[in-house]
């Protein structure tokens, strides 16, 4: 079916409203849409992070689905189990329903400390859906770096001080990565674009076998912009090409969506409390650095795309 | 019920694998780990000639073969994985994660060394490790114990005032990898002990949506750990309960431990495991010199039979307590365990904890024989004492 704003809030409601999240959050919208992308009952599990705290606060549950969180760095594994027993049931006939496995990971706990078991579950070919919600560090424990942490950015374990400023290491390619393991669907979407993370979303639920979605949710409270900015963040990001919406369906890249004028990435950066140090006269060059990195992974990206 | 057996000449690791069989669990997620391979090699091979219906996971550790068995538990499968030492302790985190969600996963360990160094032979450090984890764990002494132990285990496990995941320990290499005749019952019997199981609030039922694994903070955390302790409590009880129930079958005893020419013994050795095997024969051989000397076999070491221990020991003169693991700056844990089983008895023995065989150091029948001459003589002090180790 395909996306209709208007009748998101008809939808059975999968993840309810009350949650713990700060005002602004991207996550409930983001879950929201991807839990909506299909009409068969869903089993989700969440790793240890933002969503899984905000949403799971006992004796409370925003989950009005089967839901399961284990530790930080074992969704990927536990939805796995899941799904086996799925598999072994349904086989006995004890289960008879067609189901979907979705399992979130923040970047933390899909880029660093749970890629191994997230690449062990692409491997072995599990019928599972992974959400990456990449709010760019660890949030929950207050913005740490992560392996997803934009180059330059402070966070509190890459702070910018007299001698660093911030990370300074470019971002991880998660989605080529986890591509790499010839799954058949694995994309990258933005919050901010309900239709095109809907479409992914509904397409990675209608294929048999693993598929991976990394979804950019900009984080008010800790990249340090106001809360009602959420969405613009995501706009920027994806306008400026530091965030590219492309999806490797079989092993063929598209790019989902192409900005029609050059915006600079400082219309992104600029605002964002994690990047303020970089505007100083000294850090010009760490902002030619970004520019010029951007459009050469834009330009790598069409060339795939083109192959 | 017609039950018949036959005798197989098989090695622990095979029989572990023969309850597996039988048992047929809907999920078997594991990852090699010397001394356990042999277990899932077998179990795989019986996946593969479809001897079970069993989906199996090949994990690509064993922090996911316990993630992978608690997604599988929870979502109502009944669900196994195996391991040993590094794998164990690889697992710890969600090792406690599966006992707090109450699910009744059974996992056999074939004990072995923790590192470092590095060493592939057996001693219990793994599982003593997990001793506060909230995981039933019982020992076995041979093969045949091994296999029997797999069905009390589930038992147990599964009941429905317990709901706690169990280990099977069986020593590595010793009992692992040693050949011995082991008596399998018929498939019928032990399928119909299994039973069919009934999983509590699967995730797999859609229309009733649960919530595994939330956030509980000083509100509720307490009370769950609490809970924990009461199925553990309620364990204990069940455990003779299962056992009596198994016992149907085999026609075998399964209390909390063996007594073994106790009645009239002066100097006893409590011990789990392989090494209950040699202490026997030792036992044998000085019975025969008319020394009265005997063993106390611990099978069920979580939950710990306190008042059970105490009842079986305190008259007697004088104990050895026999570790195969280090608690390093503490007492060795199993003689802890008894020296606190007794501390409320009137009349209790004068002990002596000995360590023994870590890293798989052998253990020989003089030095058990030595053992016992020393207790016999009323010998103890408040040092461990090491069994077999150079400058000791
Ligand atoms: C094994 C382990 N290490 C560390 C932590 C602490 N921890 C909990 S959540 C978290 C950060 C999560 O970051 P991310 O995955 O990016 O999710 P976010 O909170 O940003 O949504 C950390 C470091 C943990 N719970 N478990
Ligand atoms: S810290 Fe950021 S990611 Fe976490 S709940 Fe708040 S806005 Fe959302
Ligand atoms: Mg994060």
């Amino acid at each position: 079916m395909p996306f209709n704003l208007k009748e998101m809030p008809k939808k059975p409601k999968r993840f309810v409203s009350g949650g713990r999240t700060c005002a602004g959050c991207a996550i409930p919208v983001l879950a929201r849409t991807i839990l909506g992308a299909t009409d068969k009952p869903i089993v989700a599990c969440t790793a240890t992070g933002c969503m899984e705290v905000t949403s799971s606060i006992y004796p409370f549950s925003s989950w009005n689905i089967p839901w399961i969180h284990s530790a930080f760095e074992n969704a990927a594994a536990t939805i796995s189990g899941v799904e086996a027993a799925y598999k072994a049931l349904k086989r006995k006939g004890k289960v008879t329903k067609d189901i979907k496995f979705i399992a979130f990971g923040g970047d933390g706990g899909t880029y660093d400390i749970g890629i191994q078991a997230l690449s062990g579950a692409m491997e072995r070919g599990h019928d599972m859906l992974y959400v990456c919600y990449d709010n760019n560090a660890y949030m929950n424990t207050g913005n740490q770096g992560s392996s997803a942490t934009p180059y330059g950015a402070a966070t509190t374990t890459t702070p910018a001080g007299k001698v660093k400023q911030g990370k300074e290491q470019w971002r991880k390619d998660l989605v080529k990565i986890i591509a790499a393991h010839n799954i058949p669907y694995a994309a990258q979407a933005a919050v901010h674009n309900l239709a095109d993370l809907y479409k992914k979303a509904e397409k990675a639920l209608s294929i048999e076998g693993p598929a991976f979605i990394t979804v950019l949710a900009p984080c008010t409270t800790l990249w340090k912009y106001p809360p009602e900015m959420t969405m613009q963040y995501s706009k920027l990001a994806v306008e400026t090409k530091f965030w590219p919406l492309f999806e490797i369906e079989n092993g063929k890249l598209k790019v989902n969506y192409k900005p029609s004028k050059e915006v600079p990435v400082e219309e992104f950066l600029k605002g964002q409390g994690r990047f303020r140090h970089l505007f100083k006269p000294e850090n010009k060059g760490m902002l030619e650095h970004i520019q010029k990195t951007i459009n050469e992974n834009w330009e790598r990206l069409l060339r795939e795309e083109g192959l | 019920m017609m039950v018949t057996k036959k005798m197989y000449p098989m090695t622990g690791a095979q029989a572990i694998a023969e309850a597996m069989r039988q048992i047929n669990p809907d999920v078997v997620a594991a990852y090699p780990i010397t001394p356990q391979t042999p277990i899932i090699e077998n179990f795989a091979k019986f996946v593969a000639d479809g001897r079970v219906d069993t989906e199996y996971i090949r994990v690509e550790s064993e922090h996911s073969a316990m993630s992978a068995t608690v997604g599988a538990a929870a979502a109502g499968g009944r669900a196994m994985t195996a391991t040993a030492s590094a794998g164990l302790a690889l697992m710890w985190e969600i090792v406690y994660v599966a006992a707090s969600m109450r699910l009744p996963i059974i996992m056999p360990i074939a004990n072995r060394a923790l590192s470092g160094p590095i060493n592939i032979h057996c001693d219990h450090s793994d599982t003593m490790g997990t001793r506060d984890s909230g995981w039933i764990q019982i020992y076995s002494e041979t093969a045949q114990e091994a296999y029997e132990n797999m069905f009390l285990a589930l038992k147990l496990a599964e009941n429905k005032n317990v709901q706690l995941p169990a280990m099977v320990c069986l020593d590595g290499f010793i009992t692992s990898h040693g050949v011995e005749n082991v008596e399998i019952y018929d498939d019928k019997t032990m399928k119909d002990f299994a039973g069919e199981y009934k999983p509590i609030d699967p995730l797999l039922d859609v229309d009733n949506p649960i919530t595994y694994g939330p956030l509980q903070l000083q509100d509720y955390y307490f009370e769950t750990k609490r809970q924990q302790v009461d199925a553990m409590k309620n364990a204990k009880k069940v455990f003779l309960e299962a056992g009596k129930e198994l016992s149907k079958i085999t026609g075998n005893d399964y209390g909390y431990f063996e007594k073994y020419m106790m009645d009239d013994a002066e100097a006893v050795i409590v011990v789990m495991n392989s090494t209950a095997g040699n202490v026997k024969s030792v036992v044998d051989e000085m019975r025969k010199d008319g020394k009265k000397v005997g063993l106390l076999k611990l099978r069920l070491f979580r939950p710990f039979p306190y008042e059970e221990v105490a009842e079986a020991l305190h008259k007697i003169p004088v104990v050895g307590v026999f570790d195969r693991a280090e608690s390093f700056g503490a007492c060795p844990p199993l003689y802890g365990e008894i020296r606190n089983a007794l501390f409320d008895s009137e009349k209790k023995p004068k002990m002596q904890s000995f360590v023994f065989g870590l890293g798989g150091r052998d253990i020989f029948s003089h030095q058990i024989e030595n053992v016992f001459e020393t207790l016999l003589e009323g010998e103890t002090s408040g040092e461990t004492k090491y069994i077999g180790c150079r400058g000791c």
